[in-house]
């Protein structure tokens, strides 16, 4: 079941198009990525999404409502977590948590213990009586994803979850993220960190210029970016040896030899790893490794975008 | 049902972390002090508390209301907490009430602080204590979405500040609270009467001194129809600046 469908979602701003009709999906369960440089569209679609900000052009549904118009309608069944964690500084944890759970509607009983729960399951039980000010920028980001849960939404929005805090707290964040998601929340997901939306999305987008140039699962996206099939062969002898031999038996396969005992066979056509190995056998030089060689998803998103990587996040993260 | 839940908390929230703080609640005693003994200094003559007592009350509220209001809204918006109270699926309208009732409470008591100090230094007998509450509440609303309109046309809390002085020191001295609307001259009294406190004063003299010259009821129309309009301008501006 779709949770969210876009259909050519604008956004115009003064005459500048901030997002140009992109068009999307979101299944039940599923965590969806939106993988951009700064300043691609990837807030202004989620802003878009929640209602922070106006839809310019196309439309919105909900589990199958259109909410264009009327985005108060669906935010109770979204949990949003901005891209800063902008959690009231003078309350503690705890009252942060029952506060957000109070915005939705929740009674008392329900949201405190509701809190207690989400402060244990993030690691802020100590913290919870602490005021929110006092809190490490991961901690304040932990809350800030407890608070767009309390109210259990259908969907999820994280923008920018791990973005400017350091390795260990964005590591516990993206487990937080992995138990939700494998608990059953549809999460749509934005960030800058290509091995972060390549480690945790199923799906992804690529945005760029407030356009989506590519859509699909991991694999998808990384076999159109493949432009042969690769597979690494480790030996233990010399290819060398069997050279003459593997071109008579395998006239369709090309190979470049890596080092003596190593090589890398290429072939336009998927392989069928079984007959190679067999080879290689026979001739005397077993194989202890065959690694199916696939281009990374950073490849993919160079190569279809034009990208550099490190100028991308160097540029997110002010450098 | 649920919205209310969301209405409550968030005005309890408001008055924990900013109405309730010592520096407000000094700041509620002090002022009417402050101006009561202004006026006893100033004076060549023996000043009646009694005839003081509309003119602190008003600016009591006024000062009270749009100070607070209009910082705390803006600080919110700065430090993004206030997306997180557009992004509940609360109406706007509703929304900005919570955040405004808080305001009007903390004008409500201000205004009676003077009272108290009054009462104890003179009879406050023949006062219409109804038409009181009910003048105290409506300058409260009004002032209060005055501070609305001030924090939904800035964007920085310095610039609060400023624009809510721009609106009331004119106020003080144009609402007929300390020159009497007739002896100001003719080019200024129309200031005067598009001042929504001029009306909330006028009503407070009437009930306490009986030397009010606007009918009362006509006054209690302008003062909702003034706090009517600024809330919808402010509901307007915000639906036109803060979601994009």
């Amino acid at each position: 079941m779709r949770i969210i469908e876009a259909e050519n979602l604008t956004k115009k701003y003064n005459g500048f198009t901030a997002v140009d009709g992109v068009n999307f999906h979101i299944n039940r369960g599923e965590l969806f990525g939106f993988l951009g440089p700064n300043g691609a569209g990837k807030t202004t679609t989620i802003n878009m999404l929640t209602g922070l900000a106006r839809i310019s052009g196309g439309r919105v549904k909900l589990m199958g409502d259109d909410y264009t118009r009327n985005p108060k309608k669906a935010q109770a069944l979204m949990g949003i977590i901005p891209d800063e964690s902008n959690l009231y500084e003078e309350l503690s944890g705890r009252e942060n948590l029952s506060f957000c759970g109070a915005l939705y509607g929740m009674d008392k009983k329900n949201r405190e213990e509701r809190a207690d729960q989400l402060l244990h399951q993030f690691g802020l039980e100590e913290a919870g009586s602490k005021s929110f000010k006092a809190y490490s920028k991961g901690m304040k980001r932990k809350l800030t994803i407890a608070a767009g849960i309390i109210h259990e939404p259908e969907i999820l929005f994280l923008d920018e979850p791990t973005t400017g805090i350091d390795v260990a707290f964005a590591r516990q964040i993206r487990s937080l993220i992995t138990n939700l998601h494998e608990k059953g929340t549809t999460i749509f997901l934005t960030t800058h960190y290509i091995e972060e939306a390549e480690r945790l999305c199923e799906r992804i987008a690529f945005i760029v210029g407030g356009k989506i140039v590519r859509e699909g699962t991991v694999s998808e996206l990384m076999a159109e970016a493949q432009e042969e099939n690769l597979v690494n062969f480790a030996l233990e002898g010399d290819f060398s040896l069997v050279e003459e031999d593997f071109r008579k038996n395998f006239p369709d396969y090309d190979f470049t030899k890596m080092k003596n005992n190593e090589v890398r066979i290429h072939s336009p056509n998927a392989f069928t790893l079984l007959p190679l190995v067999s080879f290689f056998e026979k001739k005397g030089l077993p194989v202890y490794e065959a690694k199916i060689i696939r281009p990374s998803l950073e490849e993919v998103f160079v190569k279809v975008t034009g990208i550099e990587l490190k100028k991308m996040k160097n540029q997110k993260e002010g450098n | 049902m649920k919205a209310w839940i969301a209405f409550l908390n968030i005005l309890m929230k408001d008055m924990r972390s900013y109405y309730l703080k010592p520096p407000n609640i000094s700041w509620g005693l002090i002022f009417p002090v402050a101006w009561t003994l202004m006026f006893f200094l100033r004076s060549p003559v023996a000043v009646e508390v009694r005839d003081l007592l509309p003119g602190v009350m008003a600016l009591s509220i006024l000062f009270g209301t749009t100070s607070m209001l209009a910082v705390t809204i803006t600080f919110e918006r700065k430090s993004r907490s206030f997306e997180r109270l557009l992004l509940a699926p609360i109406s706007l309208n509703l929304l900005m009430l919570a955040k405004t009732a808080g305001a009007i409470i903390f004008g409500v008591v201000n205004a009676f602080v003077p009272v108290i100090f009054a009462g104890f230094m003179t009879s406050l007998s023949g006062t219409n204590w109804l038409m009181v509450f009910g003048s105290v509440v409506f300058i409260a609303v009004t002032s209060t979405f005055l501070g609305l309109f001030i924090a939904v046309s800035v964007s920085q809390v310095f610039e609060a500040q400023t624009f809510s002085n721009f609106f009331r020191f004119p106020m003080i001295f144009l609402c007929g609270l300390f020159i009497p609307l007739q002896d100001l001259p003719v080019f200024l009294q129309p200031v005067s009467y598009a001042l929504p406190l001029t009306y909330g004063a006028d009503i407070l003299k009437t009930a306490i001194n009986d030397n009010g010259i606007i009918s009362v009821p006509l006054s209690f129309l302008l003062l909702a129809a003034f706090s009517a309009l600024l809330f919808a301008y402010s509901i307007y501006n915000v639906n036109r600046k803060w979601i994009h």
